[in-house]
C-alpha cells in the first residue's frame, strides 16, 4: 500500500485492523460461491440446460475423433476387401453421423445462445441491485469512499465480470467435461500409463502454478497501477481548464509518463507470464508424449502390465486430449482471478450496511372532516402524521413545520464530538438562519434535521415527534433543501425542475421557475425548457444553475426549507429579487438558511452565531447587533469568517 | 487507424518478432505430429526401441525449441500490446492537453475518460490476440492446407467450396454485430453518467426522496444494454456452430470421397488419417479466426472512440512565428463578438469596445448570465473571439505563442480545482521553481498564510482530490496565491472570491494594490465592496457592456449599478 493510499485510508478513518481484515476479506472462494448463488436464482434451468449442451457437445466432439477409427476399421478396410464394394452402409453410416454431429452443433448454438442470457442476465441483476443498494446507503458512505472508486465497481468491475461469465465459464466447463472423460478413458485403458501421466501432470500443475502465479502477481500490480493511472487521467481530465490557464500541460505530461510507464511495464511482465503459459503447456504435453511413448515401449516390449501397441497409440492420443484443456483452464485463471477480485469489490458494496430507519410515523395528505383531521387520497394542501401507536390506534397530526432541537450532542465519530448541545426551536413560519465560520457545524446541524446523520446524544422533535420515530423518506419529502453544490442531472430544463415533483405540470414548473427568477433566462436559451444540460452543467453559469435548483426546490412546495448557501453565486440583484419569491412562498413555511452574506439573513427571526459546534449567540439581528458581539464584528466586516 | 498504428513506435521491433517467432512456433507445431506419426509408425508398431529413443531425442529437441519460440513469442508479444498501450494512452493524453476550452466542452469529461481507459484496454487486448494469434491462424490454416493438397488435392478442393461459405457467414455476422456494439458503448457512456451524477449528488436525491426515480432511470438503462448486449452476443454466438458445422460437413464429405477413392485405390488409410488430422487442425485455425474476429468487433468500436480523440482539430494552435513576449497588461478589446457555438445568430458577447491600460484594476458587475466569465475568458485566448480584435498589450492575442500568452495572463476561474497533493505542491502550478519564500509571500496576499499555517502540517498538508478537506473560502485563497505565483501581468479573478469574508476580500484587494501595482487585475464579483475602489467598473448586462466608470460615476449613471448597490447595502445606513 502507498503512502498516499495509506493517508486515504487513515483520512477516512480506518483502522489499521480495519485494512488488514478487508485484506483478509479476499478470498475468492467467497465471491465466487455468491456468483454462482445469483446465476442458480435465477437461471437454474437455464443453467441445466447449457450443462447439458456443453455435455452433448463435447460428447460430439469426442464421437467425432474416435469416428475415423469406426470408419477405417469397419467400413473402409472391409469395402477394399469385398470384390463388389457395397457404399449403401456407409452412406447410412454418414447419415447417422450427420445427425450426431448436427445435434452437436445445435447443441453449441444452444448453450453459446442460452450462456449470453445468463452472463448478461446475472450482470444485469448485479449492476441494478449494487445501484439500488447504493441508493440506500447512509451519507457516510459517500462521505468516506473516493469518487473515483465507487465508479470503478460500475465500469472495471463489471467488466471483468462480463468476461468472466460470458467467456471463461463456458470454456472451464467443456474443458472440465472433456477432462474427466479423458480421464475416465485412460483409466479403463491402462493404469500403468495412467500412472506415467498423472506424475507428468503432476509436474506441469507445477510449472503451470508457478507460471500463473507470477502472473497472478503481476496482474494485481498491474491492476493496482491501472487504478493509479485512470485516477490520474481522471482528475486532470476533470481539470483539464485549470491545467491549460496554468499552462501546466508539459508537467501533467510527465507525472503522466512515469504512472504509464509504471503501468506498462506491469501489463508487460503480467502479459508476458500469461502468454507463455500456453507454450509451456503444449510443450510439456509434447515432452509427456515422450516419455509415454518410451515407458510404454519398454513396458511393451518387456510384456509387463499386458499393454499392447495399440493400447499405447490410443492413449498417446488420448494424453493429448487431456493436455489441452488443462492449458485452457490455466489461460482463464487470470481472468477469473481478477473476476472475483472484482466481484468481491461489487459485493462489498452490496454489504454495505444500508440507512437503518426504523421510523413508523408516515405523512398522508389530510383533511378536516367533521372537524376531525383525516387521511384522504385527494391533494388538499394539509399533510398530516400518520401515527401507528403500539395498541394498533391510529392518531393525525397536522404537519405544521414545528422543529425543534433539545440538546442535541453530534459526532461523525463517536469519539469526536463537533456539535455540543445544541438547543433550538423553529415554529411553523419563522426563518432561522446560521451563521458562523466555515467548519463551526452550521451544515452539519441541517443535515441532522433530515437525519442523514444520526444524533449522538439529545432530540429534534418535529411537530412535537421524535424525528427518529418518522419514516425517512416521510421526513425528508417534508423537507425541501436546497446545497451550495447544485448537483443538476442529464436531462433537459423541465426534467431537472420536475425532479422535485415528479408529476407536475408544465405550468406548475414555469411557475417555480418564475418564483426562482429563472423563468426570463430559461426562456432566453435556444430551445427553452427544452435544453438538455449535463449533469456538470457546462453549458450555464454557477448562479444559473443555483437559480435552477431553487426551482426544483420550490417546485416539491415543501412545508419546511433548508437553504445552504443556496444563493452564493447568485449576484445580489438576482438574489433580493429571487428572495422575495421565497419569501411570498415560504410564508407560514419554516426556514433554516445558512448564508455567507450577511444581507441575506438580515431579515431571519432568529439569528444563530455559531462557533465549534456551539451556539454563541442568537437573537434577531437588531437584538444581536445592539449587543456588540461577535455577530455585531462579523457585520461590521470587523471579524472574518472563514 | 494511421494515427492508431502510429503508436506503435520504438514497439516496431516486438510487433514483428512476435509474429516471426509464432510462425516458428507454428512450423514447429506442424512438425511435431509428422515426428510423432513416425515415432508412433516405426518406433511403437514395429516395436523398436532405438527408433523410440531416436524420434523421442528429435521429438524433445523440437519441443524444446517450439518451447523456445513459444516463449519469446510471449513475451515479444506482451512487450509489443503492452508498449502499444502505453503509446496510445500517451498520444490521447498528450493530445487532450493540447485541446482548447472549446474541444474540452465538445467531449464530456466523463467520455474522455472512458476513452483514455476501457478502450484502451479493450485495444490492447485486440492488438495482442492480432499480432499473436492472427498470424498463428492464417499460418496453421495454409499449411495444414497445403499438407492436404500434397496427400489429396482432389479432397482438398472440398475445403476450397466450404471456406467462402464461412467467410461469407462469418462477414454477415459482423456487419450486423458491428453497429450493436457501437450502440452499446454509447449506452455504457451514459449508465457511467448517471451513476457519476447520483453519487455526486446523493444528497439533492436523498433529500427529494428519488431513489426509486433513480433506480428507475438506471434499470432503464441498464436494461437497454442487456437488451443490446444480448441480441449481439447471441448473434456472435452463432461463430462457432457455423465453423463447427462448416468442418463436420468437410469430415462426411471426406469420408465418404475418401472411402470411394481408398476402394478404388488411389488412397491408402494412413493418407486418411491425415487428412482427418488436417481437418481438425482448419477447424482449429478457423475457430481461433473468429475469435479475432469477435475481438475486433468489439475493439473496432473503441478504435474508433479513441480515433475521434486522436483526430480532434485542437480549434486554438500557435501561429507560426508567434510574439514571444507580452509588452504590457494592456488589454483592448476592438469590436468583440464572440458565440460558443460560432454562429453569429447566438452571440453570448455582442460589441465589446473596452479599453484597459496596464496595471489598472477594473471590477466587472453584473447579474447571473451577463456573460462576464465569457469577457475574461477570451483574454488568455482560452476561447477564440467570433468577430472583432482583442489585444494584449497592443498585440492581437492570436499572434501571441498560447504559452507566453497564459504565463502572462493569470486566471482564477470560477470553478476553482485543487489537485490531490500537498499545499505545496499545489502553489507550484503557478511557479514549478518557486521558492517557499515566494509561495509564503503568495499566499500572504491573499490571505492563505494564517490558516494554512494553522494546520498541522502546514504547507505541506495533503490536499485531497477536488480539494474537499479545505473550505470554500480556504480553496479561492490558495487558488488565487496559485494564480499569484506565476508573477502574472494581468490577473483575473473570477467571482473567486465569493467565499472569502469582506473584510479579508479588502485586505487581498489592498495588498494587490500595494504589492503588484504594475500588475493588470481584472475582478469579476458580485459584492460592490469587492470591486469598488478599482480605477474602472464594468457593468455588464445581457452580453453588453451597459456602463463603464468609477464607482461614484456609475452611482450617479447606471441604474443597474445603482439598484445592485443598493440590494447590498440596503438597510445598513443606520450601521454605517
Amino acid at each position: 500500500m502507498s503512502r498516499h493510499d495509506d493517508q486515504k485510508a487513515m483520512a477516512r478513518g480506518l483502522s489499521k485492523e480495519a485494512r488488514r481484515e478487508m485484506f483478509q476479506k479476499q478470498n475468492p472462494m467467497i465471491p465466487l460461491k455468491r456468483l454462482l448463488g445469483y446465476i442458480g436464482k435465477d437461471y437454474k434451468f437455464h443453467m441445466i440446460l447449457v450443462l447439458v449442451c456443453i455435455f452433448i457437445s463435447s460428447i460430439t466432439g469426442v464421437i467425432a475423433s474416435l469416428f475415423l477409427q469406426t470408419l477405417i476399421d469397419d467400413y473402409v478396410v472391409p469395402l477394399t476387401q469385398s470384390a463388389s464394394p457395397d457404399f449403401g452402409p456407409l452412406f447410412q453410416t454418414l447419415l447417422k453421423m450427420a445427425a450426431i454431429y448436427l445435434s452437436g452443433v445445435l447443441a453449441t448454438l444452444l448453450y453459446s445462445r442460452t450462456m449470453v442470457t445468463i452472463a448478461q442476465g446475472v450482470q444485469k441483476n448485479i449492476r441494478d441491485e449494487m445501484f439500488s443498494h447504493m441508493q440506500t446507503l447512509p451519507i457516510k458512505y459517500f462521505d468516506t469512499h473516493a469518487f473515483g472508486d465507487i465508479m470503478s465497481h460500475y465500469t472495471n468491475d463489471t467488466d471483468t465480470l462480463r468476461q468472466m461469465l460470458s467467456q471463461s465459464l463456458t470454456q472451464i466447463m467443456s474443458s472440465g467435461i472433456t477432462i474427466v472423460s479423458v480421464v475416465i478413458a485412460m483409466l479403463t485403458t491402462s493404469l500403468h500409463l495412467s500412472a506415467v501421466v498423472a506424475v507428468s501432470v503432476f509436474f506441469m500443475l507445477k510449472v503451470t502454478g508457478k507460471i500463473a502465479g507470477n502472473s497472478g502477481k503481476y496482474f494485481v500490480k498491474q491492476q493496482a497501477s491501472l487504478g493509479r493511472t485512470n485516477g490520474y487521467i481522471e482528475e486532470m481530465i476533470n481539470g483539464q481548464k485549470v491545467v491549460k490557464v496554468f499552462n501546466y500541460e508539459e508537467r501533467s505530461k510527465e507525472a503522466f509518463d512515469k504512472l504509464n510507464e509504471e503501468l506498462c511495464s506491469n501489463a508487460t511482465n503480467a502479459h508476458r507470464y500469461a502468454n507463455i503459459l500456453m507454450p509451456v503447456m503444449g510443450n510439456l504435453g509434447n515432452l509427456q508424449y515422450v516419455v509415454i511413448a518410451i515407458v510404454g515401449g519398454v513396458l511393451a516390449l518387456n510384456g509387463i502390465g499386458g499393454i499392447t501397441i495399440g493400447m499405447i497409440a490410443s492413449f498417446l492420443q488420448l494424453s493429448k486430449s487431456f493436455t489441452n484443456p488443462i492449458g485452457q483452464i490455466s489461460q482463464q485463471f487470470n481472468s477469473i482471478v481478477m473476476a472475483l477480485a472484482g466481484a468481491g469489490r461489487i459485493f462489498d458494496l452490496m454489504d454495505e450496511t444500508p440507512e437503518a430507519d426504523e421510523g413508523y410515523v408516515t405523512l398522508v395528505r389530510a383533511k378536516y372532516e367533521n372537524g376531525e383531521l383525516t387521511e384522504c387520497p385527494e391533494r388538499t394542501g394539509m399533510w398530516a402524521w400518520k401515527h401507528r401507536h403500539g395498541d394498533g390506534t391510529l392518531t393525525y397530526k397536522k404537519m405544521e413545520g414545528d422543529v425543534r432541537f433539545y440538546d442535541v450532542d453530534f459526532g461523525y465519530n463517536p469519539d469526536k464530538i463537533v456539535l455540543h448541545n445544541i438547543s433550538l426551536y423553529a415554529k411553523p413560519g419563522q426563518k432561522i438562519a446560521f451563521v458562523g465560520a466555515t467548519g463551526a457545524g452550521k451544515t452539519t446541524i441541517t443535515n441532522l434535521i433530515n437525519r442523514f446523520y444520526d444524533l449522538a446524544d439529545g432530540k429534534i422533535r418535529y411537530d412535537d415527534i421524535n424525528i427518529n420515530k418518522i419514516k425517512k423518506p416521510d421526513l425528508r419529502r417534508s423537507l425541501g433543501m436546497v446545497l451550495q453544490d447544485t448537483n443538476l442531472f442529464s436531462g433537459t430544463i423541465m426534467e431537472n425542475i420536475r425532479y422535485g415533483k415528479l408529476d407536475a405540470t408544465d405550468e406548475e414548473v414555469y411557475a417555480a421557475a418564475k418564483i426562482a427568477n429563472a423563468h426570463d433566462f430559461i426562456e432566453m436559451l435556444p430551445n427553452g425548457y427544452q435544453t438538455e444540460i449535463s449533469g456538470n452543467g457546462a453549458e450555464l453559469s454557477q448562479g444559473q444553475r443555483q437559480l435552477l435548483s431553487i426551482a426544483r426546490a420550490a417546485i416539491s412546495d415543501p412545508p419546511v426549507m433548508i437553504l445552504d448557501e443556496a444563493t452564493s453565486s447568485i449576484d445580489t440583484r438576482t438574489e433580493s429579487i429571487v428572495q422575495k419569491g421565497m419569501d411570498a412562498l415560504m410564508k407560514g413555511r419554516t426556514v433554516f438558511v445558512i448564508a455567507h452574506r450577511l444581507s441575506t439573513v438580515r431579515n431571519a427571526d432568529a439569528i444563530m452565531v455559531l462557533e465549534q459546534g456551539r451556539i454563541i449567540e442568537r437573537g434577531t439581528h437588531d437584538e444581536l447587533i445592539a449587543q456588540r458581539g461577535k455577530y455585531y464584528q462579523l457585520y461590521t466586516g470587523a471579524f472574518e469568517l472563514e | 487507424m494511421k494515427n492508431l498504428l502510429g503508436c506503435i513506435g520504438e514497439y516496431k521491433k516486438a510487433s514483428i518478432l512476435a509474429p516471426v517467432s509464432v510462425t516458428l512456433e507454428v512450423i514447429l507445431e506442424v512438425l511435431i505430429p509428422l515426428l510423432m506419426a513416425s515415432l508412433l509408425d516405426q518406433g511403437i508398431t514395429l516395436g523398436n526401441m532405438d527408433m523410440i529413443l531416436f524420434y523421442g531425442v528429435l521429438l524433445v529437441a523440437a519441443a524444446m525449441a517450439s518451447l523456445a519460440c513459444g516463449v519469446l513469442s510471449g513475451n515479444f508479444a506482451a512487450v509489443a500490446s503492452s508498449g502499444f498501450a502505453k503509446n496510445l494512452r500517451k498520444k490521447m493524453f498528450y493530445k487532450v492537453q493540447d485541446f482548447s476550452f472549446t474541444n474540452i466542452d465538445r467531449f464530456s469529461a466523463s467520455s474522455l475518460v472512458t476513452r483514455l481507459t476501457t478502450d484502451v484496454t479493450n485495444v490492447q487486448n485486440a492488438y495482442q490476440m492480432v499480432i499473436r494469434v492472427a498470424v498463428r491462424a492464417p499460418i496453421m490454416l495454409i499449411s495444414a492446407f497445403i499438407m492436404a493438397c500434397k496427400i489429396n488435392a482432389r479432397l482438398a478442393l472440398i475445403y476450397l467450396a466450404i471456406i467462402p461459405v464461412l467467410g461469407l457467414i462469418l462477414g454477415f455476422i459482423i456487419k450486423i454485430a458491428h453497429p450493436i456494439f457501437m450502440r452499446v458503448f454509447k449506452t455504457y457512456d451514459k449508465l457511467n453518467n448517471v451513476v457519476q451524477e447520483n453519487v455526486h449528488g446523493i444528497r439533492v436525491v436523498k433529500s427529494f426522496v428519488r431513489e426509486d426515480f433513480e433506480n428507475q432511470k438506471f434499470d432503464e438503462i441498464s436494461g437497454s444494454i442487456y437488451k443490446d448486449f444480448n441480441k449481439v452476443e447471441k448473434i456472435l454466438a452463432f461463430n462457432s456452430p457455423a465453423m463447427q458445422s462448416c468442418v463436420y460437413a468437410c469430415m462426411l464429405l471426406i469420408s465418404w470421397f475418401g472411402a470411394h477413392m481408398i476402394v478404388s485405390g488411389t488412397m491408402t488409410t494412413g493418407e486418411l488419417t491425415s487428412m482427418f488430422t488436417y481437418t481438425m487442425q482448419i477447424l482449429m485455425s478457423l475457430m481461433m479466426l473468429s475469435m479475432i474476429f469477435v475481438m475486433v468487433t468489439m475493439s473496432k468500436a473503441s478504435v474508433e472512440r479513441i480515433s475521434e480523440v486522436l483526430e480532434e482539430q485542437p480549434d486554438i494552435a500557435d501561429v507560426s512565428n508567434p510574439v514571444m513576449e507580452v509588452p504590457n497588461g494592456s488589454i483592448t478589446f476592438e469590436h468583440v463578438s464572440f458565440s460558443y457555438s460560432k454562429d453569429m445568430e447566438r452571440l453570448s458577447l455582442k460589441d465589446i469596445q473596452l479599453d484597459i491600460k496596464a496595471g489598472e484594476t477594473v471590477g466587472i458587475i453584473g447579474g447571473t448570465g451577463s456573460a462576464k466569465s465569457t469577457l475574461v475568458q477570451l483574454i488568455p485566448r482560452l476561447y477564440d473571439v467570433t468577430e472583432g480584435v482583442l489585444k494584449v498589450g497592443g498585440i492581437d492575442v492570436r499572434r501571441y505563442d498560447l504559452e507566453v500568452l497564459r504565463d502572462a495572463v493569470s486566471m482564477v476561474l470560477q470553478k476553482n480545482v485543487l489537485f490531490s497533493g500537498t499545499i505545496k505542491e499545489n502553489l507550484r502550478w503557478g511557479n514549478a521553481g518557486a521558492t517557499d519564500e515566494e509561495m509564503i509571500h503568495a499566499c500572504r496576499l491573499s490571505q492563505a498564510d494564517d490558516f494554512i499555517k494553522a494546520f498541522p502540517d502546514g504547507y505541506d498538508t495533503y490536499i485531497e482530490q477536488g480539494g474537499s478537506n479545505v473550505s470554500g473560502g480556504q480553496k479561492q485563497r490558495i487558488c488565487i496565491a496559485r494564480a499569484l505565483l506565476k508573477k502574472p501581468k494581468i490577473l483575473i479573478l473570477d467571482d473567486s472570491t465569493s467565499a472569502v469574508d469582506t473584510r479579508t476580500d479588502a485586505l487581498i484587494q489592498k495588498a494587490f494594490a500595494q504589492e503588484i501595482p504594475d500588475t493588470t487585475k481584472i475582478i469579476i464579483a458580485q459584492r460592490i465592496s469587492s470591486v469598488q475602489n478599482a480605477d474602472k467598473i464594468i457593468v455588464m448586462d445581457n452580453g453588453r457592456i451597459s456602463a463603464v466608470g468609477t464607482h461614484d460615476e456609475l452611482l450617479s449613471s447606471s441604474s443597474i449599478y445603482q439598484e445592485v448597490y443598493y440590494s447590498q447595502v440596503k438597510g445598513d445606513s443606520d450601521n454605517e
